[in-house]
């Protein structure tokens, strides 16, 4: 599948099926997912809590574990086809071209292990550099996330980081060797506004001078506005809205993205009330037939009883899973 | 650092002195040395002249006080039946049942963490379930009872190992010890299994619980997200959280180790300081049984201490905060 410059995707997701086989039942946490992401390109992933944003970056790693499961689809890196692929060949690739930056700082470094242990240790397995090459490629990666003082820093523990300072230690880690698609689960939350915005920066400048492909999971849409070229918007497992940021955020068709835009305070709703979307998520595990999001949604029929397929309502890029979208958002357009 | 020993050590001076006293009046009601001591035949006279020569006829405080200002000068007492100084007669015996302390622990540690961390790593093995199985049979069965058996089958129906004693020994910076020769290595390796049974199916319980919880943190997964391979994730990642947990357990448990050697050292007749006790006890040998203990006591507080020492060194989360003080 060709993207719009006809160049092979950096990474392709077809239909992936990520299901936990629990002792209650099955847990379909991405069921159906299909996005792609171009070279230099930054997608934007978002959704609420427990939509599976996090086990869709964890399919992408290959590091889904017991009892969950990839139950079916492709995930296709530069062309080959990832799923089913041997240990030793995710091996090969995690750390590597494929890095991960996870979501709770305060849990993802070794606390008995110096940095400078945990970042020379991600080099060596993929290249064959000596200690001292590895550790003045360590420092220049803090360097590079705004540590201080890095040859010093590469000395301390874990404990002795703030988690700002050690998200931004396993950021480092992410970038150290120049991977071709960084999956970012929330990089940037427990980060302060500026911190934030140097690090958005970064990826950013990193994006468009090296070519790496990055998702970027979030909860925060004005991140997505300002980073992503593209947004798919999760729910309950599934992608119910797919598209530009510029499409999805100034006209977004299905209820749920409504509901999603319609919380965040931006510039031309000043002075009226936020809204926000009633209820909460349904809980996975055995999930009713029909469309997820019906016990929420204003607009819920008896068509939505029957779980809605994938459209293209402008004949063009964009994705959408509803029976009832916003279609007037699209009318709207002025010229 | 240096405060924080010096520090430890005032606190084992208060520990010791008062284990002293209670040890020392513990002993004092077991009973009453004399009729042992005294040949039946000997007239009053040698009698109370023997009472008074082992200063037997001073009121409790008196005996007390008297011990304590030569314990100060490091003189436990004498022994009755010996009549040598006790804390020389239990040196002499010291280096036999250390050895078999620390081989026994060598064992458990070398042969425990790998099982207990195998057992860990795929818990639904069959070989995981026998490890775990045999775990609680070291746990249940009594020492001296597998010893026994253990002297059976491999010393007298295989006659594979002597049976008893240490065998031949060397001198090594002026201590005798049985592992430099091939006799004494075969005498050492049933008394030294038997007494690290317990110990090993400690550590495989300590390992393998250590084990399942660190593969399922974060920081594990992060490591995998990294590409590092599963041999260094389980020789540097698990293994240096777990030898945490290890070390201060089975650090701790390394004085109940030598204490515990007093029933392997009975069945084996290894001449320890733990069969010295079991003789001194039967004699009522009251100086060599108040300096066995004062010795155990000491020697586990030592242990406390390098134990906390090595606790700080393996965690570096402790190292910084609490060292300070
Ligand atoms: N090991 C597991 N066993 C069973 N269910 C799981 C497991 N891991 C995740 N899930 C389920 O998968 C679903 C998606 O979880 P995920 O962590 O991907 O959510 P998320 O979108 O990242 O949420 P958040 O924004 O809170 O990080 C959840 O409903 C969760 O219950
Ligand atoms: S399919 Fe029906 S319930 Fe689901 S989002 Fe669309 S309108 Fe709402
Ligand atoms: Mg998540």
């Amino acid at each position: 599948m060709a993207g719009s410059n006809g160049s092979v995707p950096t990474l392709d997701v077809e239909n992936l099926q990520t299901y936990f086989f629990t002792k209650a039942g099955v847990v379909k946490a991405v069921d159906e997912v299909s996005f792609s992401v171009q070279p230099g390109k930054v997608l934007g992933l978002v959704g609420e809590s427990g939509s599976g944003k996090t086990v869709t970056g964890f399919s992408i790693m290959g590091l889904v574990d017991e009892p969950g499961r990839i139950a079916g689809g492709h995930i296709k890196f530069r062309g080959e086809d990832l799923v089913g692929a041997s240990e030793d060949r995710w091996q090969q690739l995690r750390g590597n071209q494929i890095a991960m930056i996870f979501q709770d700082p305060m849990m993802t470094l070794n606390p008995v292990l110096r940095i400078d242990t945990q970042m020379i240790e991600a080099i060596q397995a993929h290249e064959n550099v000596s200690r001292d090459e590895a550790r003045q490629r360590s420092r220049d990666a803090l360097g590079q996330v705004g540590i201080p003082s890095p040859d010093e820093r590469l000395k301390a523990y874990p404990h002795q980081f703030s988690g700002g300072m050690r998200q931004r230690v396993s950021i480092a880690i992410a970038l150290l060797n120049k991977p071709d698609l960084i999956v970012a689960d929330e990089p940037t939350t427990a980060l302060d506004v500026t911190i934030q915005a140097q690090i958005l920066y970064e990826a950013q400048k990193l994006c468009k001078e090296t070519g790496t492909a990055m998702i970027w999971i979030t909860h925060d849409l004005t991140v997505v506005a300002g980073l992503a070229d593209e947004v798919a918007v999760m729910y309950a497992g599934r992608l119910v809205e797919h598209g530009s940021v510029d499409d999805v955020l100034d006209k977004p068709l299905h209820p749920y993205t409504h509901g999603l835009i319609g919380s965040v305070p931006s510039r031309n709703k000043r002075g009226k009330p936020l809204e926000q979307i009633p209820g909460m998520t349904p809980s996975l595990l055995n999930l009713p037939p029909g469309c997820a999001f019906k016990t929420r949604c204003p607009r819920a029929d008896a068509a939505c009883e029957t779980a809605p397929d994938v459209t293209k309502p402008d004949g063009g890029h964009r994705l959408l899973r509803c029976h009832h979208p916003h279609l007037d958002e699209l009318a709207e357009v002025p010229a | 650092m240096t405060v924080f020993i010096i520090r430890r050590l005032m606190q084992a001076a208060v520990v010791v002195f008062f284990m002293s006293f209670l040890v020392f009046s513990g002993v004092f009601v077991i009973g009453d040395p004399v009729d042992i001591l005294i040949s039946d035949e000997a007239d009053e006279e040698d009698r109370e002249r023997a009472i008074a020569a082992l200063g037997l006829d001073k009121p409790f405080h008196i005996q007390y006080l008297r011990f304590l200002g030569k314990a100060l000068q490091g003189d436990l007492g004498e022994s009755f039946i010996f009549e040598e100084p006790a804390l020389l007669l239990i040196l002499e015996r010291m280096p036999a049942t250390m050895e078999l302390a620390l081989f026994a622990l060598l064992l458990a540690v070398v042969l425990g963490i790998p099982l207990g961390m195998w057992a860990g790593l795929k818990p639904d093995s069959v070989a995981a379930k026998s490890i775990m199985t045999g775990s609680i049979l070291g746990f249940s069965l009594p020492t001296f009872w597998v010893g026994i058996m253990m002297m059976m089958l491999f010393a007298v129906m295989l006659g594979w190992l002597p049976s008893t004693g240490r065998g031949e020994t060397s001198e090594i910076f002026g201590l005798e010890v049985s592992f430099t020769s091939w006799d004494g290595i075969r005498h050492l390796l049933m008394p030294a299994i038997n007494l690290s049974l317990f110990k090993l199916a400690l550590v495989i319980r300590l390992s393998r619980a250590g084990t399942k919880e660190v593969i399922h943190q974060d920081y594990i997964k992060f490591a995998r997200a990294k590409g590092v391979s599963r041999n260094r994730i389980i020789l540097v990642h698990v293994l240096k959280n777990i030898m945490i947990p290890v070390v201060t357990v089975i650090g701790l448990e390394f004085g109940g180790l030598v204490a515990f050697s007093i029933v392997t050292e009975t069945v084996f007749a290894w001449p320890g300081m733990g069969k010295l006790l079991i003789d001194s006890i039967g004699l009522l040998d009251r100086p060599v049984i108040v300096a066995y203990l004062t010795i155990i006591v000491f020697l586990f507080v030592i242990i406390n201490l390098v134990v906390d020492i090595l606790y700080s060194i393996l965690d570096p989360r402790v190292r910084l905060q609490e060292m300070k003080a």
